[in-house]
């Protein structure tokens, strides 16, 4: 950018009209020069850089070819004119290369004495020698112009890389200066080596870390620094560095203190690479982390190990066993012995937590000393559960060894508070090779086995066993599953018709429960009942099926409910809204309640006292019938029977099953027999359950049975089918 | 480790640099030994390589002149470089006293003299900074005294983008400049392209010559160049060989090396704010 004029500002050009005609002869004037001005400029024009069009230079040229003809007419002649238009043409119009002069001067010799008109009074001689004249002062004029002005840009030119290099390197102090105050003033220790590993510079909060000066500092080489607990690749990871082959890395590495102490860092080291990207220093950034490294470790060892006991704890006992079972991790096999203290919550219960807690730390100590090996890891899982894990045991032999001398360290009473108290324990053994088996289902494996032990009666140890391990794992996800199937509405019933015998004609329907499960399909009642009555569903289930039941008794109806038998467990048996709920349940359906028939099982009622059975008592008075169920299986005195509220015994299966053959078991016969003449003597009616052939259901009718159900009749079929088959239409 | 941000550029002055070849192109001085060097293994590649320069100085003015009948008359000049003469602030400043101007160069010595000459005129600035970076442009001091954003505003990136390889993503710079402009501003651009002019080499041998030099030399065709034009609506006549954009007179012959340079000029779409 230049400050000159230059003709690039000119505005508002306007073209003139044609050129003069061309005598060639006459004094040229105005339109002559005007002829010469183009002329020139279409010469000129290739050889100039200028932005200017044609016609613009032309513009530009036409007063310069003006003045050269005053010039050429000039009296006293001049060639002074002949200096200034090169000077022009050189910073006006920027030809400035020196291709540009022959081409003006050629265009002056040619043409301006043509256009320009030969001078008044001179011979063109004459003309011809003031116009080389002018020639020579323009190319005079011309050359100091360019000379001028390549000097004067030079010069600029020089002043501003000066100038920029004067700024790059004010900035680069002022960046030195920066620099060193952060290498100075920062708290991260600071240490450039060179690539031999001899420490050329540190600063002090490096040497305070190691407790020398600076000046000591560098007089010490990194590659001595070497400290027995370094990690295992610290050296590779340097070595890569000092040859190149790694820019930077980062670990934890301690360093011996003057004073013996050691001293912990986060360490960077850093290759730092010369323009040519040579090697040639490193830089080592640390940060002393001996402080907070003693922290962790403390906070890590409380966070792995249990309080009370001092053993390690389930997080530590976790991260060894996710250890030991990750694949290719050099353990080839696994030991684990689960323990469970026998009867704790009795302890706990009634000689406090205080005691409780002290037999906690007797035990942990004890299964302590059963081991030394530092594959074996003790642990306390949590209360009073704890675990020993081994690694590579010597065969199974080893675990079982070792759980049989948990056993016995636990074997001789520990004395509290001058108490002598027995621990027993039960452990649930898993062993297996390792990389097969996920963490958890080990763990799930250990307890279920453990209680396996346990339900065996205590103070004994079992292997895991994969097929009793599937039923715990049914039985378990069946009861989970129970509360969100009745919710669901998962459950169904079918009815079997009860026939009485005189005549062969239904009599009623037992309604039987079934579970539509999602995963497993139809399950019967002896897959979840007995799973529901121990979780106590079976209240709310039972409930459900009587309701269902005695609703569909209603659909059924035609004019004359048929009566519907329902089970009725122990858990219900008890319940204390037996009475009102099934009341209600009656009612709202508008059911006499001698269309209901309450199924209850023989050994329910066995043990039963006097305030047990009211409720019954209650139902039976209210006109609703009750039927011993599985009658024959409970060893039953038979004298009781004149206390129960029962109408109608149902004799279990096992005792028609004789009755089956042709001839009938004369055993059976008998025994069948003395119970109905037994039954109808104490006013009880007599059904019969699992008769199966006709032979079967001619004898029972023989020996005097009321009502039948089974497979001969019926089977059980859902309430469409059992309308179709069983209840008169209308 | 990375130099930080804020550690300055060293200044080497044995590397030619492309703002001083092209002051050499146009008749300057203000270049060493190893630009002219350079610059003239260039004009042996690429003969009437000059011309092709001077050519962008001409279509620039008369870019400045449309900008200036527009109504528009504040200027971003981005890759100014070292030119000897008819700059930008001059050009506009003859249409328009008030006119402003923002040059933006990344060559320190470029910046440095720039400095020099514009002295203490109050309507022109100089940013050294990199069109890689729009965002140091735009934010830079001098951009904001001297130019007004939330008006049109004139970017010229005359002869340029032809020194930006791809993978330092031109067009995202200039879609990053675009989003500060306000609608009605213009976009100049004129960019190196081996369609249109005579093809000899495809360019091979400039480049070659270029590949020493600051910046290296990246010819496009002219649907590349078209598209940096997204965001704008390119004015009459479009995309065209270098005087063929608005010429001032009839055309007339020229070397047909100056059809190897593209011009344009876009306007950005949108309602004003």
């Amino acid at each position: 950018m230049t400050s000159q004029d230059g003709p690039e500002k000119h505005q508002g050009r306007t073209r003139p009209a044609a050129g003069p005609a061309e005598d060639g002869t006459g004094p040229g004037g105005e339109d002559g020069l005007r002829r010469f001005a183009r002329i020139w400029s279409r010469t000129v024009y290739p050889a100039t850089q200028t932005s200017l069009t044609r016609a613009e230079l032309e513009d530009f040229l036409h007063p310069l070819a003006v003045r050269m003809g005053e010039a050429l007419h000039a009296y006293p002649f001049s060639p002074a004119p002949g200096r200034e238009v090169g000077e022009v043409l050189v910073n006006q119009a920027h030809c400035t290369s020196p291709d540009a002069l022959p081409h003006v001067l050629g265009v002056i010799e040619s043409y301006l004495v043509l256009y320009a008109g030969t001078p008044r009074g001179l011979g063109v001689d004459e003309a011809r020698s003031r116009c080389a004249r002018l020639q020579h002062a323009l190319a005079a004029g011309f050359t100091l112009a360019v000379r001028e002005r390549t000097l004067a840009e030079q010069e600029a030119l020089s002043r501003a890389a000066l100038a920029a290099q004067t700024a790059v390197e004010e900035a680069l102090h002022a960046s030195e200066t920066r620099f060193r105050a952060v290498f100075k003033d920062a708290t991260l220790g600071i240490g450039i080596a060179d690539m031999n590993g001899r420490l050329r510079d540190a600063n002090g909060a490096l040497a305070r870390m190691f407790g020398h000066s600076e000046e000591e500092m560098r007089r010490r080489n990194i590659n001595d620094w070497v400290h027995p607990d370094d990690a295992p690749d610290v050296w590779r990871l340097h070595r890569e560095l000092a040859a190149g082959r790694r820019d930077h890395f980062r670990v934890e590495k301690p360093y011996q203190r003057p004073d013996g102490t050691v001293l912990w860092t986060n360490l960077t080291v850093s290759l730092l690479r010369d323009a040519d990207g040579e090697p040639r220093y490193q830089l080592a950034l640390m940060e002393d982390i001996t402080e907070r490294r003693l922290l962790h470790l403390r906070l890590r060892y409380e966070a792995t190990h249990d309080e009370l006991t001092g053993l390690p704890n389930r997080t530590l006992f976790a991260e060894r066993l996710d250890r030991i079972l990750a694949p290719g991790n050099g353990v080839a096999r696994f030991g684990l012995c689960y323990l469970d203290i026998d009867g704790f919550k009795t302890v706990n219960d009634s000689l406090g937590h205080a005691v409780g807690d002290q037999l906690l730390v007797a035990v942990g100590e004890r299964l302590q000393s059963c081991t030394t090996a530092p594959a074996h890891l003790v642990a306390r899982i949590g209360g009073d559960e704890f675990a020993v894990l081994m690694s590579d045991p010597q065969g199974a032999e080893e675990i079982t060894g070792m759980a049989r001398a948990l056993l016995a360290a636990l074997a001789t009473p520990v004395s509290l508070d001058g108490r002598e108290l027995s621990v027993r324990a039960s452990i649930g053994i898993v062993e297996g090779a390792a990389g097969q088996l996920e963490p958890a289902e080990v763990l799930r494996s250990a307890d279920i086995t453990m209680y396996r032990a346990k339900d065996a009666g205590g103070s004994r140890y079992e292997l895991a066993d994969p097929d009793s391990e599937a039923r715990a794992i049914d039985r378990h996800s069946l009861t989970n599953r129970l509360p969100a199937a009745l919710e669901r509405d998962e459950f169904f019933l079918e009815y079997q018709p009860l026939i009485r015998m005189s005549d062969g004609r239904v009599d009623g329907a037992e309604a039987l429960v079934r579970w539509k499960h999602p995963v497993h399909g139809r399950l019967g009642p002896d897959r979840f009942i007995p799973l529901a009555e121990h979780t106590g569903l079976i209240v709310p289930l039972g409930r459900w099926v009587l309701e269902q039941a005695v609703a569909q008794s209603c659909a059924w109806a035609g004019g004359q409910p048929l009566r519907v038998n329902v089970n009725l467990s122990p858990r219900q048996l008890h319940h204390p809204d037996l009475v009102p709920d099934t009341v209600a349940v009656l009612e709202s359906a508008g059911v006499a309640p001698s269309s209901l028939c309450l199924e209850v099982t023989e050994s329910a009622l066995i043990s039963a006292d006097e305030d047990e059975l009211k409720p019954l008592w209650q139902l039976a008075e209210l006109g609703v019938d009750i039927a011993l169920d599985d009658f024959g299986t409970g060893y039953s005195n038979l004298a009781n029977l004149r206390r129960l509220p029962a109408t109608t015994l149902k004799l279990d299966r096992s005792f028609t099953q004789g009755l089956q053959r042709h001839p009938a078991d004369p055993v059976d016969l008998t025994f069948v027999e003395g119970i109905v003449s037994l039954a109808h003597a104490l006013g009880l009616a007599v059904t019969v359950e699992g008769v199966e052939t006709e032979s079967q259901a001619d004898q029972l009718r023989d020996l005097g049975c009321d009502t039948a159900q089974g497979w001969y009749y019926a089977r059980p079929s859902s309430p469409g089918e059992f309308a179709k088959d069983w209840v008169p239409a209308g | 480790m990375e130099r930080p941000a804020w550690a300055p550029q060293g200044i080497d002055l044995t590397v030619p640099s492309v703002s001083r070849m092209y002051d050499y192109y146009l008749g300057g001085s203000h270049n060493f030994e190893v630009d002219r060097e350079t610059a003239r293994q260039a004009i042996k590649a690429w003969p009437g390589l000059p011309k092709i320069m001077q050519a962008n100085r001409a279509f620039m003015r008369r870019a400045i002149r449309f900008a200036v009948q527009e109504g528009i008359t504040q200027f971003l000049d981005i890759g100014s470089g070292i030119p000897t003469f008819g700059n930008v602030h001059e050009v506009a400043h003859a249409l328009d006293r008030g006119a402003r101007t923002v040059y933006v160069d990344n060559d320190p010595v470029a910046v440095a003299h720039s400095r020099a000459v514009l002295g203490d005129d109050r309507r022109a600035g100089v940013v050294s900074a990199d069109f890689r970076s729009p965002q140091d442009i735009v934010e830079s001091p001098e951009v904001e005294e001297l130019l007004e954003l939330d008006k049109p505003v004139v970017v010229m990136l005359v002869a340029l983008l032809h020194f930006v390889e791809d993978r330092d993503e031109p067009r995202k710079c200039v879609a990053e400049l675009a989003r500060r402009l306000a609608p009605g501003s213009l976009l100049v651009i004129s960019h190196g392209s081996c369609e249109g002019g005579p093809v000899r080499d495809g360019g091979a041998a400039l480049r070659e010559v270029y590949s020493t030099a600051s910046a290296p030399l990246v010819t496009r065709s002219k649907d590349e160049i078209a598209q940096f034009f997204e965001e704008f609506e390119l004015v009459e006549p479009g995309l065209v060989a270098l005087p063929h954009w608005r010429p001032d007179s009839p055309l007339e012959l020229e070397d047909p090396v100056v059809l190897g340079g593209l011009a344009g000029v876009g306007r950005k779409v949108g309602l004003a704010e």
